[in-house]
């Protein structure tokens, strides 16, 4: 874990609003475009909400990163311990939703960043893992 | 929890969202909106969404929602004020809001609201705030 790195809990709507404020702060200072601090933003509630409405609850760790040629950028781990995700085609069609949402939460948020990286399983839990890059 | 005030301006309910909302915030706002344009019999709702730096699906759907249910209610809404930011990373989502009328700012949502209010429908009588419905800047 980089020492830079912030870590939050995702139980409540509150915490949601954190972690959008969390990310705003980190995609300023690692000085994102407005556009791409709100595609970062974007992404990032849309997952804290489904770690806590999906997940049971989980966490949210950001961390300001460099790419290999000295990029700046902004990684953001959503973990929990709930019940995975059994079929990932389905969970990433635009519009599908097990709950009452607008399904529009994975996929979307896959096409607001740079690097998305997902690893669940079925009673274990799901962490996704984004990297949004400056331009 | 905090709530979103809700003003009556002449045949207009105006809400400028000036929070980041919580999730229940917002479900609380789209009742409370349903409440008012009943209690009022309005024509019209406002919804200033300037103060927003981020749209997500939630707040796009609670939207689209209080757009919906106050057509029911007789009543249109329009949304104004969305950052340019906003919209593109709204797109991107996969949310372009069907059936939401937009416009710039609250001037030109008051005269979008104005220009489509039908022209056979009589003044209240005693809404003596009909006259105030165009703000001073
Ligand atoms: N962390 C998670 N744990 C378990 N299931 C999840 C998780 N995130 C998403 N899902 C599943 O993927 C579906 C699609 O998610 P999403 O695209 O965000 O849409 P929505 O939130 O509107 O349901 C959810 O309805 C849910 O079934
Ligand atoms: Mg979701």
């Amino acid at each position: 874990m980089n020492e830079e790195s912030q870590r939050l809990p995702v139980v409540s709507d509150q915490d949601v609003v954190r972690v959008r404020q969390l990310v705003r702060t980190a995609a300023v200072a690692a000085k994102l475009s407005l556009v791409d601090q709100t595609k970062l933003v974007t992404a990032a509630s849309e997952l804290a909400r489904n770690t806590l409405v999906y997940g049971g609850g989980g966490h949210v760790e950001v961390t300001p990163t460099r790419s290999e040629r000295g990029k700046a950028g902004i990684r953001i781990v959503f973990s929990d311990e709930g019940p995975g995700i059994a079929d990932l085609d389905l969970a990433f069609t635009d519009g599908y939703t097990s709950g009452g949402g607008l399904g529009l939460g994975l996929s979307g948020a896959r096409r607001l960043v740079d690097e998305f990286d997902i690893v669940t399983a079925v009673g274990e839990g799901t962490t996704i893992t984004v990297v949004k890059w400056c331009r | 929890m905090e709530r979103v005030p809700v003003l009556k301006i002449g045949d207009i309910l105006l809400v400028s969202i000036q929070i980041d909302m919580e999730d229940q915030v917002a479900l609380q706002l789209q009742e409370d909106l349903a409440e008012r344009i009943v209690a009022t019999g309005v024509g019209g709702v406002i919804i200033d969404i300037s103060a927003l730096d981020i749209v997500d699906s939630f707040v796009g759907r609670t939207l689209a929602t209080i757009a919906s249910v106050s057509r029911v209610l007789d009543a249109e809404t329009v949304v104004v004020g969305m950052r340019p930011a906003v919209a593109i990373t709204l797109v991107e989502l996969g949310l372009s809001l069907p059936g939401i009328r937009t416009a710039l700012n609250v001037e030109l949502g008051i005269a979008l609201l104005s220009a489509n209010r039908r022209p056979e429908m009589p003044d209240i009588v005693g809404d003596e705030d009909d006259q105030a419905a165009v703000p001073t800047p």
